[in-house]
């Protein structure tokens, strides 16, 4: 087994300024009670500054008027936590959030799928990138060993026992990771790495610091099993973002929108299935929310679709009230299944497919605009056609196939039909067709009794006309042979 | 006399083509992959047919008079071959027996509701994504501008685009290559690229069955 650490060193800023719109700001997270409350991180900006991580809040101010100041939030950190690890879990089904301030995931029975650890480590460090989180990784036959060396040495990877323990050895004593009261004391008496704890006779050492230590070493050697709890990806998707100011536009709400669908894209990759439906939840202060529903035809999971396709909608929507926070929720999330391309795909860049294009162009039309039609047997004109709203991929085959074309007769029908009949007014009719008899359905009380003429007016349109039987006009229009 | 240009390269370059249609071949334009379906046109237009990805605007002065009897063997064709075409805001319902009898599979007819301003937007997307074979859309007080990004976003997709006007319009300069008014019982092409335009109108009569 191979384990890969990906440390995050700044995950507590990272995963304050990953949603803030200047992020190149000065900003500080602040730590402890009003009054005392210090600085807890400091991101780029702060730093050049003359900032310093403990100073007090005062005294940061006074060097720094316009620091933007956020507190620091546990919570916030676990959760962005979790979703790092189900946006691991895609690079291997073993992952795990146990160890501080990192994720470990064991990688070598993902060689063979993903690409070797260079290729499959480029992939973890440009996909953080993208995220935005600060990170060091490094790799190792055992997860402690792997987050002990992504502290000391980003980027290294000794895969044998034998190389694992050289790197082991160079690792400075204080950051073994070990109890902090048994570092600084192993430290005070000279042994300062862990290659020179390493050499030391183990039984002496154990009755001098105590099992655990021995322990934690057995378990940087790869001695022991670690027993590490395994993270299991949730069925939903729930992630809000808290707003730093009162949104009154809704353009402003678009940055936060795109990290909440590039995320959700992240997680649906991750757990290799699409969404169907989600719904943007707009928190106000003294009201209930405003929510957008997003219905999608087919699965998708595209971070650029979703987000396009939320925009539109949200674009739509005048804001009753100020927005304080806006969430994304998805429980309807199915299995995806990429749409079928050739090999040598000859279309262009910016070619959609069906199913992309309609979802493009129901967010802006509305959810009805886009139909098919089908021909039913009824001989009334008017409900001689069937409106198909088109329905998920599953279901679309419909009624209307070809083969019951032949059903029908063949008798001249015009191709445009009104949606009601309206007079017909002309001085110089000619009929060229007609009467053909259409009755039906004294059955159910809505009784039709028409006689139908093809007509050509003088203009040269060719109308379809009816009037009630036994009398030729006045006339109705009731299509056009276009 | 400086420099002499052979006339065929002149020709070859486009920058001088020959009146006559029947040399349409002669001055580099290929046959166009996509017949009209009605041998009369076929023969008067340039490409032998449609232009291929590109603006078709068919000028009419009244509903009725065949204006789509001459679209129908082209999206029959279309959507026989397993091809999708979409309707944009038609200004009727599609009676869906006559286009079965016409040949037209249903299964792969869209009909897009949009309103005035919005059609033209799902025009270009429809026309843009390069997923449809044909467009028909029905521009009304479409300026030159609108037309110009219909033409170049059909160019992009490769698509058909068949935009069917009043024929008030006909008077009004349009980027499209190819224009064809259909009037009682015939068709006259008003311009069509790579050649000029036929001075006879061509007989399109109404066939019952």
């Amino acid at each position: 087994m191979l384990w890969a650490c990906i440390l995050l060193p700044e995950l507590a800023l990272d995963a304050v300024l990953r949603r803030h719109a200047t992020p190149d700001k000065p900003l500080a997270l602040l730590y402890g009670n009003a009054p005392r409350q210090t600085l807890y991180a400091l991101n780029q900006a702060a730093a050049c500054v003359g900032l310093q991580r403990g100073q007090a809040l005062s005294t940061a101010q006074l060097h720094c008027p316009e620091l933007i100041v956020v507190d620091y939030d546990p919570q916030l950190s676990l959760r962005v936590k979790h979703f790092l690890a189900a946006w691991a879990y895609r690079f291997s089904s073993q992952v795990s959030v146990a160890l501080a301030g990192a994720i470990v995931l064991e990688v070598e029975h993902s060689f063979s799928a993903l690409g070797d650890w260079a290729v499959m480590q480029a992939q973890l460090r440009t996909g953080l990138v993208q995220l935005g989180f600060q990170h060091r990784i490094a790799l190792a036959p055992s997860a402690t060993a792997a987050w002990v060396l992504a502290g000391h040495e980003d980027g290294s990877a000794p895969q044998c026992a034998h190389s694992v323990r050289q790197a082991l050895a160079r690792v400075p004593i204080m950051q073994a990771r070990l109890p902090k009261a048994t570092a600084s004391a192993l430290a005070q008496i000279g042994l300062n790495t862990l290659g020179k704890v390493l050499a030391l006779p183990r039984a002496a050492l154990g009755k001098r610091y105590g099992v655990a230590v021995l322990a934690h070493l057995d378990r940087l050697l790869g001695q022991t099993p670690e027993g590490l709890a395994l993270y299991q990806p949730q069925d939903i998707f729930d992630v809000s973002i808290d707003l730093q100011c009162e949104v009154y536009n809704a353009h402003a709400l678009l940055f936060p929108l795109r990290r909440l669908t590039a995320d959700l894209a992240a997680y649906l990759s991750g757990r290799n299935g699409g969404v169907q439906r989600f719904v943007l939840h707009l928190t106000h202060l003294d009201r209930a929310d405003t929510q957008i529903s997003i219905g999608l035809l087919t699965a998708m999971r595209d971070p650029t679709l979703l987000f396009e396709l939320s925009k539109v909608r949200l674009e739509q929507l005048t804001l009753p009230a100020p927005v304080l926070a806006l969430r994304l929720t998805a429980k309807d999330l199915p299995a995806f299944v990429p749409a079928a391309q050739s090999l040598f795909d000859d279309r262009a860049q910016h070619a959609l497919n069906w199913q992309q294009l309609r979802e493009r162009l129901r967010a802006r039309l509305g959810d009805a605009s886009v139909y098919g039609l089908s021909a039913t047997q009824d001989h009334r004109p008017e409900h001689g056609w069937k409106r198909i709203d088109a329905k998920s991929s599953a279901s679309a085959n419909s009624s209307a196939n070809t083969s019951q074309a032949a059903a029908f007769s063949t008798a001249n029908r015009p191709t445009w039909l009104l949606a009601r009949p309206i007079p017909l007014r002309d001085h110089a009719l000619r009929l060229l067709a007609g009467p053909e008899r259409i009755e039906s359905d004294w059955w159910d009380g809505s009784d039709v009794q028409r006689d139908y003429y093809v007509i050509e007016t003088h203009l040269g349109q060719r109308a379809w006309a009816f009037c009630s039987p036994g009398s030729v006009g006045p006339f109705m229009l009731h299509g056009w042979f276009a | 006399m400086s420099a002499l240009i052979a006339i065929d390269s002149l020709i070859a370059d486009r920058r001088l083509w020959r009146g006559k249609t029947n040399v349409a071949a002669a001055a580099g334009i290929t046959a166009s992959a996509e017949p009209t379906g009605f041998a009369a046109l076929d023969a008067a237009l340039p490409t032998q047919g449609w232009p291929e990805s590109a603006l078709i605007e068919l000028l009419h002065a009244f509903d009725g008079l065949g204006e789509l009897r001459v679209l129908l063997p082209t999206l029959a064709r279309h959507t026989q071959a397993g091809r999708r075409i979409a309707l944009i805001a038609p200004p009727y319902l599609p009676n869906p027996r006559a286009w079965l009898n016409a040949g037209v599979d249903l299964q792969l007819l869209e009909v897009i509701a949009a309103e005035r301003q919005t059609a033209l937007w799902a025009a270009e997307q429809c026309l843009r994504s390069a997923c449809l074979a044909a467009v028909l859309c029905w521009p009304e007080n479409a300026d030159d501008k609108a037309l110009r990004r219909l033409q170049v976003a059909a160019e992009t997709g490769h698509t058909l685009a068949f935009a069917l006007r009043d024929q008030k319009a006909a008077c009004n300069p349009s980027p499209a290559p190819l224009r064809v008014q259909v009037e009682k019982a015939q068709l006259r092409v008003l311009k069509c690229r790579g050649a000029n335009a036929p001075a006879q109108a061509i007989a399109f009569p109404h066939v019952w069955h």
